[in-house]
C-alpha cells in the first residue's frame, strides 16, 4: 500500500484524487479480512464481556425448579472475584498463573538458547538432532501431560529414578515442580527453534572479523550472537509468555482439576463454565484476557519485541539492518 | 497502535474468550413438561437418538438393533458421547441449553437427576409407565426428584470389597471381615505371614475426584452417619460422620493404606491389588472381570474373592452408581423415546445385557435367577451391596456439592485440617449449597 502511494506521488498528476481512489480500493480489498477478524476476534471478546455482566438464575421455586433467566449484576461477578467467597481461590489461581509463567519461561529461555547454539554448530547428524529436538513440541499437550502423568505416578519412572516415593500428583510443591518440568520439556525446543532461525541469519563474516580481532568465544556469544539473535529470541519469549499465561491442559491432565497447588486462571474459568455459571466464567476469562494483553503490551513496549513487523515500516525511514527473521518467525509460530 | 498489538495478540486469546462465550445465551424459555406427569407430553413417533457415554462393553448397539428390528419406522440411533462422565454431562447440558433436538434419550449418571429435573431439561416419566416394584429400591430413588420420577434405572453399580482369599485362608481368617476392626485384625494376621511382606492393608479411590466423593460418603454412611439427613438437610457435623472420616484419615496416618493411595483412581487401585500390594480393596464390580483376565494380574485363578464392604459396627453401606434413562424435554418423537426406554429396561433386555457385559441390572428379579447366579456367583453379594446402597446427595448443584465433599476429605487425609475442622467447614459449605 505504501509502495503504491509512493508511486502515485512520483507520477505527480492529480495526486489527491488518485490517492483517494487507491485508498478506497484498499479499503474494499481489506474489508473482507477485517470482517473475518471482527467476527473471530472482536465478537467473542465482546460477547464474553457482555456475558460477564450477568449471572444465571440459581434459586429454586416452590416445586423445586430452577428459576430461569439471566440476571444483570453489573460488575458483581468481578467484585465477587476479588472480595467474595471465591477471592482466595482467585488470588491463588492468579499467583499460580504468574508463578508458572515466570519460572517456565525463564527455564525455557535458557535451555532453548543452549539448544539453538548446539544445533547451530555444524556436525554429523545435525539433521537428526534438530528433528528429534522437535518431538516434544510436536506432541499435543494433553498427550504429553498423560505421558508425564505416568512418569510421575507413585510407581512411575520419576520415583524409580530418584529412589523415593514422592506423590507428585497430590497437593504441594512437588505438583508445581512436575508442571514446570513437563512444560519446560515440551516447549524449550520451541524457543530453541526460533532462536536457531535467528542465528542462521547472522553472516559468517561477522565471526571471521571477530576472530581476526581476537575475540574469545564468550565475547562472540555476548557481543555478536545474542544481540543479533535478540529479535527472534524476544518473539519466541513473547509467544511463550502468552502461552503459559493461558496454560490449561497440562495441569488439568497431569495433576487434576480442583488442586489448589496448580490451579490456574483458565482452569477456574473452565470450572465455572462447567457448573453452568457462564457469567462468572466469562468474568474470569476476561480478567485473564486483560492480564495477558497487559503483559504482552508491556513486553512489546519495554523490550521492543518486533512481533508485528514494525521494523519493516521503520526501515523505510531509517535504513537499519534489522533481521527479517522476526516476521518470518511470527508467521511460522502463528500456524 | 495499542489496538493493533492487542488485535494480533488477541488471536491467540480468542480461545480463552470463546470458552466463556459459548453457551452464554442460555436462560429464558417456557417449555412445558415440568411438574405434571401426564402422558400428553409424550407425543410423536419416529426416529430418535440415544445419547450415551462411550460404550466400553460393546453391547449397546446389539440392544438397539433388537429394537430397530421390530420397529422399522421408529429407529433408534446411538449418539456416542465421550468416556468421561464429566464430558458427557457437559455435552448434555450444552445440548439442553441450546434446546437442541439432537439428543432424544439421555443416559444420565445417577447423580445428575436433580440437576436435569430442576432445570426442566428432562420430562417426568408417567407413573403408570413403569412397574417400580420390580426394580431395586435405591435405583428408583436415584431417578426421583421431589417425588416425581424423571428417568428409568438402566444399570446399577455398587461397591464391593475385594480380598485376597488365598492369604486370608493361609492366615486362618475364616470369613471376610464385616467391620473395619475385623478388617484390621485380618490384615495384621496376613501381614505377619511371609507372603504378606511389603503389602498394605486396604485402599479405595482417594484421589481428589468423584471417586473420593463415593468413598467418603460410603465411609460416613458405613459409620451410621449421613451426608444429608432424612429431610434432605446437611448433617455432617456429627460423631458418626467423624468416625467415618477418621477411618480414612487414620488409615493413611497409620500406613494401613499405602501412601500412594491418595493418588488412586479406579484403575491404579486395581493395578495395586492385582500386583499383590494390597490385602483388601474397595472397587466397583467391573474390576472382577479384568483381574481374572489380564496377563499382568498376579491374583487371577481364584486368589481373590468379593464381599460386601465393611463398616463401623457391621456391614458397610455402599454408594450407589449406575445410569438412568430419561427423555430430553427438547426431543422430537417423545412417545417413541419413552417406548424405547421401557424396552431397554425390560427384564428380557436387562438379562441379555447382564449376560453380555456383566453390568449390574436394576431389576431385582434377575439377581435371584438361579441360572444367572450360577454364571455370576457374585450376584447375591452385589444385590446386597446395591439394596443397602445410598445415593450420593441429590442436589441441583451437585457439581459444587461433590467438590465440597472432596475438599473436606482430601484436606483431612493429607493432614491439612483436622477431621473436626474439615467436617465443620463442610457442614457450613453444604448448608450454603443445599438450602437455597
Amino acid at each position: 500500500m505504501a509502495v503504491a502511494a509512493g508511486a502515485v506521488r512520483k507520477a505527480g498528476k492529480r495526486p489527491k484524487n488518485r490517492e483517494e481512489g487507491a485508498g478506497r480500493l484498499a479499503a474494499i480489498l481489506v474489508s473482507p479480512t477485517m470482517a473475518v477478524l471482527g467476527l473471530v476476534v472482536l465478537y467473542p471478546i465482546i460477547s464474553a464481556l457482555y456475558t460477564s455482566l450477568y449471572r444465571e438464575g440459581e434459586g429454586l421455586d416452590a416445586q423445586g425448579f430452577v428459576i430461569e433467566g439471566d440476571q444483570f449484576v453489573g460488575l458483581g461477578n468481578y467484585a465477587a472475584m476479588f472480595a467474595g467467597a471465591g477471592a482466595d481461590r482467585f488470588v491463588n489461581a492468579l499467583y499460580n498463573t504468574t508463578f508458572f509463567t515466570v519460572t517456565t519461561v525463564l527455564f525455557e529461555t535458557f535451555i532453548g538458547v543452549a539448544m539453538a547454539l548446539v544445533m547451530h554448530r555444524a556436525f554429523r547428524g545435525r539433521g537428526i538432532l534438530r528433528a528429534s529436538i522437535l518431538v516434544p513440541w510436536a506432541i499435543p499437550t494433553a498427550v504429553s501431560a498423560l505421558l508425564w502423568k505416568w512418569i510421575f505416578q507413585p510407581d512411575g519412572a520419576a520415583n524409580a529414578l530418584l529412589r523415593t516415593e514422592i506423590l507428585w500428583t497430590t497437593e504441594g510443591w512437588q505438583a508445581k515442580v512436575a508442571i514446570i518440568l513437563a512444560d519446560t520439556w515440551k516447549t524449550a525446543p520451541f524457543i530453541g527453534l526460533l532462536v536457531l532461525a535467528g542465528l542462521q541469519t547472522i553472516p559468517g563474516e561477522v565471526y571471521e572479523a571477530a576472530k581476526v580481532d581476537g575475540a574469545s568465544g564468550w565475547t562472540q556469544l555476548f557481543r555478536i550472537t545474542l544481540p543479533l539473535a535478540k529479535p527472534a529470541l524476544l518473539v519466541a519469549v513473547l509467544f511463550r509468555l502468552l502461552d503459559s499465561l493461558r496454560m490449561f491442559d497440562l495441569p488439568y491432565v497431569l495433576i487434576g482439576p480442583r488442586k489448589d497447588s496448580v490451579e490456574v486462571l483458565s482452569m477456574l474459568a473452565f470450572d465455572e463454565a462447567n457448573q453452568t455459571r457462564y457469567g462468572p466464567a466469562a468474568a474470569y476469562a476476561t480478567i485473564l484476557f486483560l492480564y495477558v494483553a497487559v503483559i504482552a503490551f508491556l513486553f512489546v513496549r519495554l523490550l521492543g519485541a518486533d512481533v508485528i513487523g514494525a521494523a519493516k515500516s521503520q526501515r523505510k525511514k531509517t535504513p537499519r539492518a534489522k533481521a527479517p527473521t522476526a516476521t518470518t518467525a511470527t508467521g511460522g509460530a502463528a500456524s | 497502535m495499542v489496538g493493533r498489538y492487542l488485535a494480533r495478540g488477541g488471536v491467540a486469546l480468542v480461545a480463552v474468550a470463546m470458552l466463556a462465550a459459548c453457551g452464554g445465551g442460555g436462560g429464558g424459555g417456557d417449555d412445558g413438561g415440568g411438574g405434571s406427569t401426564d402422558k400428553d407430553a409424550f407425543s410423536g413417533r419416529g426416529p430418535v437418538t440415544y445419547a450415551t457415554g462411550k460404550d466400553t462393553s460393546g453391547n449397546q448397539q446389539n440392544q438397539v438393533d433388537a429394537w430397530n428390528k421390530s420397529h422399522p419406522d421408529e429407529k433408534v440411533r446411538i449418539v456416542e458421547l465421550p468416556e468421561s462422565a464429566d464430558a458427557q454431562r457437559q455435552q448434555m447440558v450444552q445440548n439442553a441449553q441450546t434446546k437442541s433436538k439432537e439428543y432424544g434419550i439421555l443416559s444420565l449418571d445417577v447423580v445428575w437427576t436433580a440437576e436435569f429435573a430442576a432445570n426442566r431439561w428432562v420430562l417426568p416419566i408417567p407413573k403408570d409407565e413403569v412397574d417400580t416394584e420390580a426394580f431395586l429400591k435405591p435405583t428408583i430413588t436415584s431417578a426421583t426428584y421431589r417425588g416425581n420420577m424423571y428417568a428409568v434405572p438402566n444399570f446399577s453399580d455398587g461397591a464391593l470389597l475385594y480380598y485376597r482369599s488365598d492369604l486370608l485362608k493361609k492366615a486362618k481368617v475364616a470369613e471376610p471381615p464385616k467391620t473395619w476392626d475385623e478388617m484390621k485384625a485380618a490384615c495384621d494376621k496376613v501381614l505377619a505371614l511371609p507372603e504378606g511382606k511389603g503389602m498394605s492393608c486396604y485402599a479405595g479411590q482417594f484421589d481428589k475426584y468423584e471417586g473420593l466423593t463415593c468413598n467418603f460418603s460410603e465411609a460416613i454412611n458405613s459409620a451410621g452417619g449421613a451426608v444429608l439427613d432424612d429431610s434432605g438437610k446437611p448433617d455432617v457435623n456429627t460423631p458418626e460422620a467423624k468416625a467415618g472420616l477418621d477411618f480414612l484419615v487414620n488409615g493413611i496416618k497409620s500406613k494401613e493404606f499405602p501412601k500412594a493411595s491418595v493418588t488412586y483412581q479406579e484403575e491404579p487401585s486395581r493395578r495395586a491389588f492385582q500386583s499383590g500390594d494390597l490385602v483388601f480393596m474397595r472397587n466397583w464390580p467391573y474390576a472382577n472381570a479384568l483381574m481374572n483376565k489380564e496377563s499382568a494380574s498376579k491374583v487371577k485363578g481364584g486368589k481373590f474373592a468379593m464381599a460386601p464392604i465393611p463398616g463401623q459396627d457391621g456391614p458397610g453401606v455402599s454408594t450407589l452408581g449406575g445410569h438412568n434413562l430419561a427423555v430430553s424435554a427438547f426431543a422430537e418423537n417423545k412417545a417413541t423415546a419413552l417406548d424405547f426406554i421401557t424396552f431397554l429396561t425390560s427384564e428380557e433386555r436387562q438379562r441379555a445385557n447382564l449376560v453380555a457385559t456383566s453390568q449390574a441390572p436394576t431389576r431385582s428379579g434377575l439377581y435371584d435367577d438361579p441360572a444367572l447366579v450360577k454364571k455370576f456367583p457374585h450376584l447375591p453379594t452385589l444385590k446386597e451391596s446395591i439394596e443397602t446402597a445410598k445415593p450420593r446427595p441429590q442436589a441441583v448443584k451437585y457439581g459444587d456439592v461433590t467438590v465440597a465433599l472432596q475438599e473436606a476429605a482430601y484436606g483431612a487425609m493429607n493432614g491439612e485440617k483436622t477431621s473436626d475442622q474439615a467436617l465443620k467447614d463442610l457442614q457450613a459449605e453444604l448448608e450454603k449449597l443445599i438450602t437455597e
